[in-house]
């Protein structure tokens, strides 16, 4: 318990001070050292956590709002298996982050790099939040504190306007899900009475849950829709590469996207009553995986191909979750986690090394870059599922829970996504790093303190693989034709890739052509973001000018018409009054005859 | 009874301090300011000493003072505070502290302008305090009539172009001009009270024992018919300051004409005045009525949030963006007051908390900006956070408040009310209040994005950050924000204790 608060706490402390006292900030590397220590520090506090067994979840809690009869929110602390994954994950990749970025940021201004580093201590303490939250809104707090703290580095370079653009638009988007989330937690929060998990989960043990939940949990994964990137509002995540190299590296494994599965996950026993929302999560999630998969084949960018890599792979943890095998989804998401952080670290160094994310203007950096080059690749080999690395066994764990569903529908998108997986990334491999074409320059491999992470990261991905197929995981049960079917297919995307871009047989035109209207609709992201753009513009800007020229002309206008008819009927009562006495005698004569005649009408 | 009269010393402060600049203070611009400070500084120092001092075990008015002015018309000096009036006693103070220092580069006639605002005060404070009709309704106009004169004098012009089938009478009024501002402002409002005046003597004849005292009509209890009329004339009185629906358009044009430090008070305070006038004596003393008229205050008040952040997206002048999102805002009061729950009248009461600092933080920034760039107009700025990076800072956490952020003040009282609209007579409150905040967060980043963001625009020279005592105003406002948002039992906790009891009168 000590433990998890001082995870907890140290990065909130590093943002406090950073805050705080702006000298420190100013100063750019001792604000550095100041979050480094402290997320270390949360890093040996997790794993001390984690290497500890733990029987019972650990909870505590603290009155929030008070409310006649007990309070009416807590805050607290909830301590379980998964936390404790999870802990870890977080510290371990906010660490490395950490460290790359004092490399890999060192040209910024001193004052920006404390910014920076403030920011980051502010995210890692909002997703340690998120992750140890004991109930939803606590999760929910920290939900949006993660959802900000992504919109402030995603717009670190804040006088760019595609980056200003990338970080509204990652706010727009997840908040678009939130409104979804906080609707859901408040019905649940009347239907139940509470919002705290272990009153939740007892509910649903006891089979004690309000009947009707489904319109409510339905809204709750709206929240993670929005966050973990799930059709149709994945398109925040791509734009979202405007930040720099390492806050891509955090948000795609350890932070933003993991909130939404990690949410799913911990609330899992509340969805196991709502099959239908889980048959909704699966198909929407392999949905997902298979058309970010395919905008992944089209891209030239780098990091975009991996930001779709990301997106496509959360639907893989999403369908697991909806076949109701959160424990699988939970594996994907650490695996991915460690993995896809090393990718876009390694993917920085890369272009840190050629100063372009273009991969058509990289091409042989395997030579240059060796280091880089070996960490990539075993990146690349456990996003593909290639085994004996991390990627392959979580992979596996996912297509047979969904088989086990009897989601045939998702199973076959899912086994079409890893063919195309393999085949996108090693295109990204040869191209890069093994093509004929050389960029100009001397590009070299990357300091030591941006290679440690990599380092690290990468014998992680070993680690966890040879691992689990040693020991065999608890989440992996081995079924021939399942492995034989998933390593074929990342077989055969790795020769679609090696054929057509490495030996050539095939021209990508050629390719191109073949499958032209994928293609044509693929680089047109399918129109899903100029939809919104043009639901943004036309209609929600529209309607504002429409209200706000009704305002000022219609209701407004009615009341300076009555404020001008007033005038004017005071200036022609003015008008009577012109100072003749004859006028005014006349006027009398006039009434008194009225009245008069009024008097024998009605008498 | 407490020994020291501090409610009185809390509200009469400020007037003596304005006494004291009238008099004295002539041609001294420091004096004036260091006289407003002080002042100002007594009553923020005795309501944070109130505040904490409060028994909230206890609970009930306390600090209790009386005095007996006109006995054989029941017409008492009557002060006390319960959790409620507490909570926005110590808003007031926040506010008009930074305000004081907000306006501390004021140049023109700043002896009267002082004065003014301090007088202002004194009649804020005297309306949450007062527990006599009769005094409560003399503070409220003390209140809202020096606004006259510090924006007919010291506001500043929009334009506005005469457009639609009513355009002639744009020319009529002069609409845009700040002395149009004014006068609107205080039509609007003395309409307003006019229904407040009738209604609260409807309550002292209706009430049966010749008494003002709020305590007294709290007892006795009124007829339904009686209840049904008063309440609506509470509400549409009350409301218009409250700005409600559709009579919130004297709000835009007088916040946006006002100068910076009456621009924070009225739509940091005042407003609050016509949104606790509601709750205190419409549904405190008219419980029967409130829960009749309940779907109208709580509909009005979605729309109130939906329409007023269209509006503020439509908007061109960065002023008039704060000013309607105080109209989008001031719904989510509304609202919570209406649903008649204990979470929605928490959120209610908090909500006017949070939405007046920050509010009070936005108009204070727009007021340094328009400083360092004589300029309102949004789309022409840009860029202006690489040379004002402590005011961007600021504007960021007021906008994050304002959307409703976790760990601001704004999600408090927002999501309190959403709790309690669901809990009320009619769920489907929840879906408007919650698509508000998701447009105040498309306009309120669209604006940041456009101000702060992006590359610098090119009209603008030499800009600088705030500085000096402008900071003092920034930082309680953004601290304020804050703190309440991560702590907010020390505000829920003593309003709880005010609300329970007015919900028990509901149910009874």
């Amino acid at each position: 318990m000590t433990l998890a608060l001082t995870a907890l706490a140290l990065p909130f402390l590093a943002f406090v001070l950073q805050a705080l006292v702006p000298p420190l900030r100013r100063s750019g590397r001792g604000a550095a050292a100041v979050s480094i220590v402290c997320v270390g520090g949360s890093l040996a506090a997790a794993a001390r956590l984690w290497l500890a067994p733990l029987g019972a979840p650990l909870v505590r809690r603290w009155e929030w709002i008070p409310a006649d009869g007990g309070p009416l929110v807590t805050v607290g602390i909830y301590l379980d298996p998964t936390a404790q994954a999870m802990l870890v994950l977080v510290t371990l990749v906010a660490f490395l982050v950490q460290l790359y970025s004092l490399s890999y940021l060192r040209e910024e201004p001193a004052p920006a790099l404390g910014r920076y580093y403030t920011y980051q201590s502010l995210f890692a303490f909002s997703m340690l939040g998120l992750v140890l939250a004991p109930n939803f809104v606590e999760m929910f707090i920290f939900w949006e504190l993660v959802g900000l703290c992504s919109y402030l580095l995603i717009g670190f370079w804040y006088e760019r306007p595609a980056a200003a653009r990338a970080a509204v638009k990652a706010f727009w988007t997840t908040r678009l899900g939130d409104v979804g989330f906080v609707i859901g937690i408040v019905l649940l929060w009347r239907a139940t009475g509470t919002f705290d998990f272990e009153a939740l989960f007892g509910l649903a043990e006891a089979g004690r849950l309000p009947a009707g939940l489904a319109l409510t949990m339905f809204l709750i994964y709206l929240g993670a829709v929005g966050k973990s990137a799930q059709f149709p509002l994945h398109v925040w995540l791509p734009d979202a590469m405007e930040g720099p190299t390492p806050v891509s590296a955090l948000i795609h494994a350890a932070t933003m996207v993991a909130a939404g599965v990690f949410m799913v996950t911990r609330a899992f026993p509340l969805f196991a009553v709502v099959p239908e929302v889980l048959t909704i999560m699966a198909w929407v999630g392999a949905f997902t995986a298979l058309l970010a998969a395919t905008m992944a084949c089209v891209e030239n960018d780098i990091k975009r191909v991996l930001a779709y890599s990301t997106v496509s792979q959360l639907g893989y943890m999403m369908a697991a979750a909806g076949a109701a095998a959160p424990s699988a989804a939970f594996f994907h998401l650490l695996t991915h986690g460690v993995f896809k952080a090393l990718l876009f670290l390694a993917a920085g160094a890369a272009i840190h090394a050629v100063g372009s994310s273009d991969i058509r203007q990289m091409g042989r950096l395997f030579g240059a870059l060796p280091q880089t080059g070996i960490v990539f690749l075993i990146g690349t080999l456990a996003l593909s599922g290639v085994w004996p690395f991390a990627g392959f066994f979580s992979k596996e764990a996912v297509l047979s829970a969904v088989w086990d569903g009897h989601l045939v529908g998702p199973f076959l998108m899912l086994a079409l996504t890893a063919l195309l997986t393999a085949a996108y990334m090693f295109r990204v491999v040869f191209v890069a790093f093994f093509g004929a074409d050389r960029a100009g320059g001397h590009p070299h491999d990357a300091p030591p303190l941006m290679a440690i992470p990599l380092w690290v990261l990468g014998f992680l991905t070993v680690a966890i693989g040879v691992r689990v197929a040693v020991a065999g995981g608890e989440t992996h049960h081995p079924r021939g034709w399942l492995t034989a079917l998933s390593l074929g297919l990342a077989g055969a995307g790795i020769a679609v890739a090696f054929v057509t871009y490495q030996w050539r047989v095939i021209s990508p035109a050629a390719l191109a052509r073949a499958l032209r209207p994928f293609d044509w609709m693929a680089r047109r992201r399918y129109g899903i973001d100029g939809a919104y753009a043009g639901i943004y513009r036309g209609i929600i800007l529209g309607f504002a000018w429409l209200i706000g020229w009704i305002d000022r002309y219609v209701v407004d206008g009615l009341l300076n018409a009555l404020s001008a008819g007033t005038l004017s009927a005071g200036d022609l009562l003015r008008r009577i009054q012109n100072g003749r006495a004859q006028d005014y005698v006349y006027g009398v004569a006039c009434g008194l005859l009225a009245l008069l005649v009024a008097s024998q009408i009605w008498r | 009874m407490t020994p020291v009269p501090v409610l009185s010393i809390i509200t009469w402060a400020p007037f003596g301090g304005a006494l004291l600049i009238m008099f004295t203070a002539r041609h001294r611009p420091l004096a004036v300011r260091l006289i407003a400070a002080v002042s100002t500084g007594i009553s923020t120092a005795c309501s944070l000493w109130i505040f904490f001092t409060y028994d909230r075990d206890a609970a009930g008015f306390q600090f209790y003072e009386k005095l007996s002015l006109v006995p054989p018309l029941g017409i008492a000096y009557e002060l006390g505070v319960d959790g409620m009036s507490l909570l926005m006693v110590l808003l007031t103070s926040v506010i008009i502290l930074a305000g004081v220092f907000a306006s501390w580069t004021l140049t023109v006639r700043s002896q009267e302008f002082y004065a003014l605002l301090l007088a202002l005060v004194t009649g804020v404070y005297g309306v949450f305090v007062s527990l006599d009709l009769f005094i409560l309704f003399l503070f409220y106009e003390l209140a809202v009539l020096p606004m006259y004169l510090l924006i007919g004098i010291w506001g500043s012009t929009a334009e506005v172009r005469p457009r639609g089938i009513f355009a002639w009478a744009y020319r009529a009024t002069g609409v845009g001009t700040k002395e149009y501002a004014a006068m609107k402002l205080t039509l609007y409002l003395l309409f307003g009270s006019a229904f407040i005046l009738v209604g609260i003597f409807a309550l002292y004849v209706n009430g049966g024992n010749a008494s003002f005292s709020f305590l007294e009509a709290e007892a006795a209890g009124f007829d339904p018919i009686v209840q049904r009329w008063v309440f609506l004339a509470f509400y549409v009185g009350f409301g218009i300051l409250a700005g409600i629906w559709p009579l919130h358009t004297w709000s835009p044009d007088g916040h946006a004409s006002a100068p910076t430090a009456v621009s924070m008070l009225h739509a940091g305070v005042l407003m609050k005045l016509g949104a606790y006038g509601v709750v205190r004596l419409g549904i405190g003393l008219l419980p029967d009525g409130a829960i009749e008229w309940a779907f109208l205050v709580g509909t009005i008040a979605c729309i109130n949030i939906v329409y007023g952040a269209l509006a503020a997206m439509a908007q061109t002048d960065l002023k008039y963006v704060i000013a309607y999102s105080s109209v989008s805002h001031m719904g989510f009061v509304m609202l919570g007051a209406a649903t008649l729950t204990e979470p929605g009248l928490d959120g209610s009461v908090f909500q006017m908390f949070a939405h007046g600092i920050m509010t009070g933080l936005f108009f204070a920034l727009v007021g340094l900006v328009y400083e360092k760039a004589h300029s309102r107009e949004i789309f022409r700025m840009g860029g202006f956070g690489r040379t004002m990076p402590g005011i961007a800072t600021a504007f960021t956490i007021a906008g994050l408040s304002s959307l409703g952020l976790p760990a601001t003040a704004g999600f408090v009282g927002e999501f309190l009310t959403f709790l309690g609209a669901w809990r009320s007579a009619h769920p489907w409150w929840l879906v408007p209040a919650v698509a508000g905040t998701l447009l105040t967060a498309v306009y309120i980043l669209r604006v940041t994005r456009q101000i702060f963001w992006g590359p610098e625009s090119r009209e603008f020279h030499r800009l600088s950050d705030a500085s000096g005592p402008e900071w003092v105003a920034l930082a309680i406002l953004s601290f304020v924000l804050v703190v309440f948002g991560m702590l907010p039992a020390v505000a829920v906790g003593p309003v709880d204790t005010a609300v329970v009891p007015l919900l028990l009168r509901l149910i009874r």
